[in-house]
């Protein structure tokens, strides 16, 4: 800390004790926050963007994965002492399992029905996890071992950990994977041919049952990826999931759920908007200037700021 | 036929009456001992706080059962958990005062659930000692007749006291706060104003953040912007660990006075090394050289509960000292009031004292006035140092 004082004054334009060169600190530092949180919350939406895309539903407990991979990761790495690359692979393959076992128990038997009562159930299950975890986990926020958050680095002025640059890097990566694999590949177009006639692709031989409980083991991991990147950052309990889930899914709706690229830039826009709002406004206004502009933005572009309006046939 | 019915009609009566007589009888029975009721959190995020209280509670009343109890009883402690629920925790305590007729309410942690229990305690006469919620108006009140006690830290002083400290070391000139965004933050923003304001000290801003927020780096540039050169933190564990971690990132180095949040849980895990510069108040330390009192005190503890090794076990020691206190005080009440009527207990509590505590040594503990037990005299300023709490000199 002492060396990052000492550091400042070779670094970029600014000068330390001029009023703007603070100003710029002040908004380097919310951008780069923003950038990180926000690549967050559009990892944990590319997970509802996958699920509507090929089945039409999402899982309301996204947030509970989110809880999960953190949670698990810091089992497998601290109570049993894995190390720490294998102990978030091990924490993804759980997430992913538990993905497998919304879509069969929660999902499946009411959407199979035609019952949109999936929303309901995936809600309900999400506090249930919450509370298993509660109890088995313990009542205590415990901390992830530090993974690139140890030593800050300073980017133009504004101290940043590492693992904060690295957020953003994996988001665009994984929705850049995405998007590529359903445009181009077999496989994708196979998924979006489930959703656009379930019927006709059962017909053309695409196993339908399995490709959307595949997806829905993509999504939760990814949501437990997200959970493994922010814990280092914060701490580990049992209901750091829950806002989480909340502000994924506003991000969700507002990038136009059917893009994966959209899903992505609005979880970066909203987060460097609510940083920006806090550091530039104060922190009383966040929520209510964060959750006003979603409002408005989605009253300007109801199919959100990158959907495409769906095609109806008459 | 006829008969037979009127028969059963006997037999019913009959029955009722005898459970009648047994359900009278029982509480009688069940009187041979002194109840006194605790409300708490036991589970959940605070159940910590739970355990250490009754922990500094049973302590204690085994001292008093050892030396022949009160009025010739036996005192028996019967416990029930609010789960930090203000709803729960005055359903609790109604059923202890109504049901088991306990003789005195102990309290927890949360300010809610403790001015939930406030208004039923005045109203059924009956004294609810609080040893760990430190809102302002759980004692001061305002009822004509107070049966609301204390022996714990009181917002309003706290914030005074945090005032003086950073002036006494860090000669403070213009401060920044940085509050949970919640009742308790709220309380501590207007105790902090007013003691600033006493002091003629202007403040650099004050800024809020959310339990669950991860950065809170944009409201403490703000602060920093604004020429803070002291931060005063108000908020529970995890969340005061995201305001260390912020400041560690922005390598910003500034003295911080803090409530007693930090004291609440594993604090030196949560906030990395840093966690040391956090200075927070509290009422006792188990830490360093202990009075003999204390030494006895911690013995007995480690007796009973083997699970206590080392002194990072006994954190939070306020919730185990405050209770440990309490409950002798409350004794001593009880026995001087000769008799367990709320009203008579009430006026005893006013005329106990000097009692060598563990601690302080209470000339006259509670006064119509006052039925706080400790001032800003008694509150000491601590530190987190590799999970255990230290003492820090003034």
């Amino acid at each position: 800390m002492g060396a990052l004082h000492r550091q400042r004054p070779y670094f970029f334009f600014l000068n330390q004790t001029s009023k703007i060169g603070e100003r710029n600190i002040l908004i380097t530092s919310a951008v780069l926050s923003g950038l990180a949180l926000g690549s967050m919350y559009g990892l944990i939406a590319l997970g509802f963007h996958m699920t509507y895309v090929v089945s039409n539903t999402v899982n309301f407990s996204q947030g509970s994965s989110v809880m999960l991979g953190a949670v698990l990761g810091y089992t497998f790495a601290v109570r049993l002492g894995l190390p720490l690359p294998l102990a978030c692979a091990a924490a993804l393959l759980c997430c992913a399992a538990f993905g497998l076992l919304v879509e069969r128990t929660l999902v499946r038997p009411f959407a199979s029905r035609g019952s949109n009562a999936w929303l309901m159930a995936t809600v309900a299950g999400g506090i249930v996890l919450d509370n298993v975890v509660l109890f088995t986990f313990g009542k205590e926020p415990r901390s992830f071992p530090p993974m690139l958050s140890e030593r800050p680095i300073e980017v133009f002025g504004a101290g940043v950990f590492p693992l904060q640059l690295i957020i953003p890097v994996v988001g665009i990566a994984i929705a850049a994977a995405l998007a590529m694999l359903l445009r181009r590949t077999r496989h994708g177009k196979s998924l979006l041919a489930v959703v656009q006639n379930t019927d006709a692709a059962r017909l053309m031989g695409i196993n339908v049952t399995r490709t959307i409980a595949v997806t829905y083991a993509l999504s939760t991991a990814l949501a437990g990826l997200a959970g493994l990147l922010i814990a280092p950052l914060f701490s580990v309990h049992s209901d750091m999931g829950t806002l989480f889930g909340l502000k994924a899914f506003a991000v969700a709706i507002l990038g136009g759920i059917t893009s994966a690229w959209g899903v992505m830039l609005a979880g970066i826009l909203y987060g460097v908007a609510e940083a920006l709002v806090t550091a530039l406004l104060g922190s009383s206004h966040t929520q209510i200037a964060m959750f006003t502009l979603v409002i408005a933005a989605l009253a300007l572009m109801p199919n959100g700021l990158f959907g495409r309006a769906p095609v109806k046939k008459v | 036929m006829h008969a037979h019915v009127h028969f059963l009609h006997i037999v019913r009566h009959l029955a009722i009456a005898v459970a009648a007589l047994i359900a009278a009888a029982l509480p009688a029975a069940a009187q041979d001992t002194v109840k006194l009721g605790l409300v708490a959190a036991i589970s959940g995020q605070s159940a910590k706080s739970g355990e250490a209280i009754v922990r500094g509670l049973s302590v204690a009343l085994d001292e008093i059962n050892a030396k022949g109890g009160l009025l010739g009883k036996k005192v028996e402690l019967i416990v029930r958990d609010d789960e930090s629920n203000p709803a729960k925790g005055a359903v609790a305590a109604r059923e202890l005062v109504q049901r088991e007729k306990v003789a005195a309410l102990f309290g927890g942690l949360d300010t809610p659930v403790s001015l939930a229990i406030v208004p039923f305690a005045n109203q059924s006469k009956v004294p609810f000692m609080g040893v760990w919620a430190a809102g302002t108006p759980i004692t001061r009140n305002g009822a004509a007749e107070n049966y609301v006690f204390r022996v714990s830290a009181v917002d309003e002083l706290v914030d005074k006291a945090l005032v003086d400290y950073s002036i006494k070391k860090y000669q403070v000139k213009k401060p920044g706060m940085i509050l949970i965004n919640n009742p308790w933050g709220e309380s501590n923003e207007k105790g902090l104003r007013a003691a600033l304001a006493a002091k003629n000290i202007p403040f650099a801003g004050i800024e809020k953040f959310e339990t669950n927020d991860v950065d809170v780096v944009p409201q403490l540039t703000r602060l920093k912007e604004a020429g803070a050169d002291v931060l005063y933190l108000v908020a529970n564990v995890a969340p005061s660990s995201q305001v260390v971690k912020s400041l560690d990132r922005m390598g910003w180095n500034v003295p911080i006075v803090s409530h007693w949040g930090p004291a609440g849980g594993r604090f030196s895990e949560l906030a990395g090394p840093s966690a040391a510069k956090v200075h927070f108040v509290q009422t006792y330390s188990l830490s360093g050289k202990l009075s003999p009192k204390g030494d006895t005190v911690l013995a007995a503890l480690k007796a009973k509960y083997p699970a206590i090794k080392t002194l990072a076990d006994v954190t939070p020691a306020v919730g185990i000292a405050n209770a440990y206190d309490a409950m002798h005080l409350t004794g001593l009440a009880i026995a001087k009031a000769g008799s367990l009527q709320g009203p008579k207990i009430r006026e005893a509590f006013y005329a106990i004292g000097p009692y060598e505590g563990l601690i302080k040594t209470y000339a006259r503990p509670f006064t119509s006035d006052n039925q706080d037990a400790l001032s800003e005299n008694d509150y000491i300023f601590t530190h987190f140092v590799d999970g255990e709490i230290l003492r820090l000199a003034h």
